[in-house]
């Protein structure tokens, strides 16, 4: 019973990636996209008839033996336990809703059921990616996953820098993915095993393992993650990867792709709890990217971009609040976030949609009257986003804090910067974007209007996602630890006493926010401030806008010598040789000429060399 | 059989053979008409055969013997070919000197 609903679930985005690749163009768009929503909504409702019928105990179902040596032994199957369950949910539930916008989002666009078939092959890989029972079939769905990303951020492809953000994000990963490779076969030559369960009870139960050895997996493995997840420093991809279609920003690179890394951490909580190294790395490169990446958000003017920013910045609170043992808590803000982010994402687009692809906050303002369903979502959302009391991003965002505070004062200090910078840039964008006048053409102020209800609602069900978001895991009372609870191997986080302290902290979180809202309100509403001209931009801003130049520096560091090596090559060395390689079939050619004339055809001649050779044998052998 | 051996000498036996074989050697080498040159590879093939029986004789063994009916059978059999290679050289050019055979010029 469990097989075959498993396989439903897994295959019918799989399916539907089938359809639309191969009858899609015939079936025309609106079957494609009925049928790209249908199949993973399939797929949702699987996932919810899961969860409600799952068992305290993990669902561990074995298709077959995948690889077999020796004592080796790799199975290809699926595990289903509650942190599967809490991933399947968001992505299925959230990707189904991302559907349903993109049907209205891509209907002008002619190569639709190509982006319909790559959203389901996604959604198929990210599948395959939660449910695996081992490192491997996990490494798998890791793969394809960033394959169909590299594939929706170039879908336009022929704007060449669309191209070029598309091969970045695929070449960053993949050196994450060495890491994750490396991390799997440390894990596999220690324990030869990959599957989880195994894992689990081996690390959990041994007492002689080689702490450095298992440091060294767990810090490949975070290499992984920090690839998949854009942590300093493998995070550039994730900003050019804007350059997709507005949905695959809200879907891959917003609410479940970027969390992959997050999952694998949480998944293999039990090894990284061994190496303690580790997570204080984890840590703090997660709050050092938080902290970085919001200070470039504040600057930038791109709507998307302040918003990609900003994605890195929270996923490095998440890798905090993992750094710090607290898996649940990180978990609790992955979901708090996809609901919010997704809904800013497709807030984002609804703009765009609007504007006819205007990206720019500078040529925006005033949407506000057109557009009032986008405004108060995205306002929802922002607020959420901002911690501001009680919407979701409030309760996953002070839990972090919290848990902050209790490691390491500085820590909790970089966070709370970092979160001031949130509501400060979140709220910079709402004012640019939907307040004031409209600041750009006439003709699009003439053709301003709210989108389709196939976007808007999406929006409406993610705002109030937000919103009440927070429930699943209120202080004290958490529905979320509790339901996560078996899969830890110790318990770190252990529900704080709520006391002075928490409210002090909770009160100061809210005034932070309340601050940096108050600072955009000022500037960009009172004073109406517009940014500047990129040419007008000085200073420290400059510095900001322009990321720190870490693409400048990876492009001086890492891209020029190789290109320069690879030139030295091409010229140099490739040039030696070749010369001497068809030096060697010239000297052969020429002998050949020579050696030929020898062979006049006459028979006398070859009895008469015949007669020598076998004289010249004897004479060598007897005398 | 030892009596004509001890009569004799097996280093005649051997210096006859050699000649024989020279023969046939210089032979092939010189001369131009196809058959002569397969009369002389006889010649060398029979000189080989009288070695082998000799030596056969000389060493008490029969093994030697038999080597040499199958020489002889094989080239009996070869002779057949060949021969049949240089009638038909002949029907197509006309000739069988071997001078004028020049198709294997590389």
């Amino acid at each position: 019973m469990d097989t075959s609903l498993v396989l439903v679930l897994l295959l019918a985005p799989f399916l539907g990636f089938l359809f639309n690749v191969f009858l899609g163009k015939k079936a025309g768009k609106s079957i494609v996209g009925i049928v790209g929503t249908l199949s993973v909504f399939v797929s949702f409702a699987m996932t919810l008839y899961l969860f409600g019928n799952a068992n305290q105990e993990p669902v561990v179902i074995n298709l077959f033996d995948w690889i077999s040596i020796q004592r080796f032994n790799v199975s290809f199957g699926f595990l289903i336990d509650h942190l599967s369950l809490i991933w399947l949910l968001f992505v299925t539930g959230i990707g189904s809703l991302i559907h349903l916008y993109s049907i209205s989002y891509m209907h002008d666009d002619e190569k639709m059921h190509s982006f319909f078939a790559y959203l389901n092959l996604f959604i198929f890989f990210m599948i395959t990616l939660v449910i695996g029972s081992n490192l491997l079939m996990m490494f798998i769905g890791w793969e394809g996953v960033g394959l169909c990303s590299y594939l929706l951020i170039g879908f336009w492809y022929k704007n060449q820098d669309f191209n070029d953000a598309a091969k970045k994000a695929f070449i960053m990963n993949r050196i994450g993915d060495l890491g994750f490779l490396i991390g799997i076969f440390i894990v596999g030559s220690l324990f030869n095993t990959l599957d989880f369960t195994s894992l689990k009870n081996i690390i959990t139960t041994a007492k002689d393992i080689n702490d450095f050895w298992i440091a060294l997996a767990a810090l490949a493995l975070f290499i992984g993650a920090a690839g998949k997840s854009a942590q300093i420093p493998l995070y550039t991809w994730l900003p050019d990867a804007m350059a997709g279609p507005t949905p695959v920003s809200a879907l891959i690179h917003a609410a479940t792709m970027v969390t992959a890394g997050i999952f694998m951490i949480t998944r293999l909580n039990f090894l990284f709890d061994m190496a303690p190294s580790v997570q204080n790395i984890i840590a703090i490169v997660g709050a050092v990217t938080a902290l970085v990446a919001a200070t470039i958000a504040l600057v930038q003017n791109d709507i998307k971009k302040v918003l990609a920013y900003s994605t890195v910045s929270q996923l490095g609170l998440m890798f905090l609040a993992l750094g710090l043992g607290a898996y649940e808590v990180a978990v609790f803000h992955v979901i708090t976030h996809a609901f919010f982010k997704a809904c800013l994402f497709l807030g984002s687009g609804s703009v765009i949609h609007g504007l006819h692809g205007e990206q720019d906050m500078r040529k925006m303002g005033g949407l506000k009257k057109a557009m009032p369903i986008t405004f108060i979502t995205m306002l929802i959302a922002a607020l959420a986003i901002s911690g501001i009391f009680p919407l979701a991003g409030f309760w996953s965002k002070d839990e972090i804090l919290m848990t902050a505070f209790h490691a390491n004062i500085a820590l909790w200090v970089i966070g709370s910067i970092a979160s001031i910078m949130t509501a400060f840039y979140m709220f910079r964008l709402i004012y640019l974007t939907f307040f004031n006048s409209f600041r750009g053409t006439e003709e699009q102020k003439n053709h301003l209007h709210e989108s389709p209800s196939l976007i808007t609602l999406p929006l409406i069900i993610l705002a109030i996602l937000s919103f009440f978001g927070g429930i699943i895991s209120l202080p004290g009372n958490s529905w979320l630890n509790k339901y996560l609870a078996p899969l830890f191997s110790k318990v770190v986080h252990e529900e704080h006493q709520f006391g002075n302290t928490e409210y002090m902290l909770m009160a100061i979180a809210t005034i932070g926010a309340i601050i940096g809202i108050g600072i955009a309100y000022k500037k960009y509403l009172k004073d109406n401030t517009i940014p500047s001209e990129d040419a007008e931009i000085t200073g420290v801003t400059k510095v900001l806008y322009n990321k720190y130049y870490v693409d400048e520096a990876y492009d001086a560091i890492f891209v020029k010598p190789v290109n320069v090596l690879s030139s030295f090559f091409r010229d140099s060395v490739e040039t030696t040789l070749s010369a001497l390689i068809f030096g060697l079939g010239k000297v052969t050619n020429e002998i050949a000429l020579q050696g030929k004339k020898i062979h006049n055809g006459s028979v006398g001649l070859y009895l008469f060399a015949f007669v020598l050779g076998v004289i010249a044998i004897i004479t060598y052998l007897f005398l | 059989m030892n009596n004509i051996l001890n009569q004799i000498g097996i280093e005649n036996y051997i210096f006859l053979s050699v000649i024989l074989f020279c023969i046939g050697v210089f032979g092939v080498l010189y001369r131009r008409n196809a058959i002569i040159v397969f009369m002389s590879i006889e010649i060398m093939l029979n000189a080989v055969n009288l070695l082998f029986v000799a030596f056969s004789t000389y060493h008490q063994d029969a093994q030697g013997q038999i080597f040499v009916f199958f020489s002889m059978a094989v080239a009996a059999a070869e002779v057949a070919v060949g021969l049949a290679i240089l009638v038909s050289i002949f029907r197509n050019l006309g000739t069988i000197d071997v001078g004028n055979l020049k198709n294997l010029k590389g």
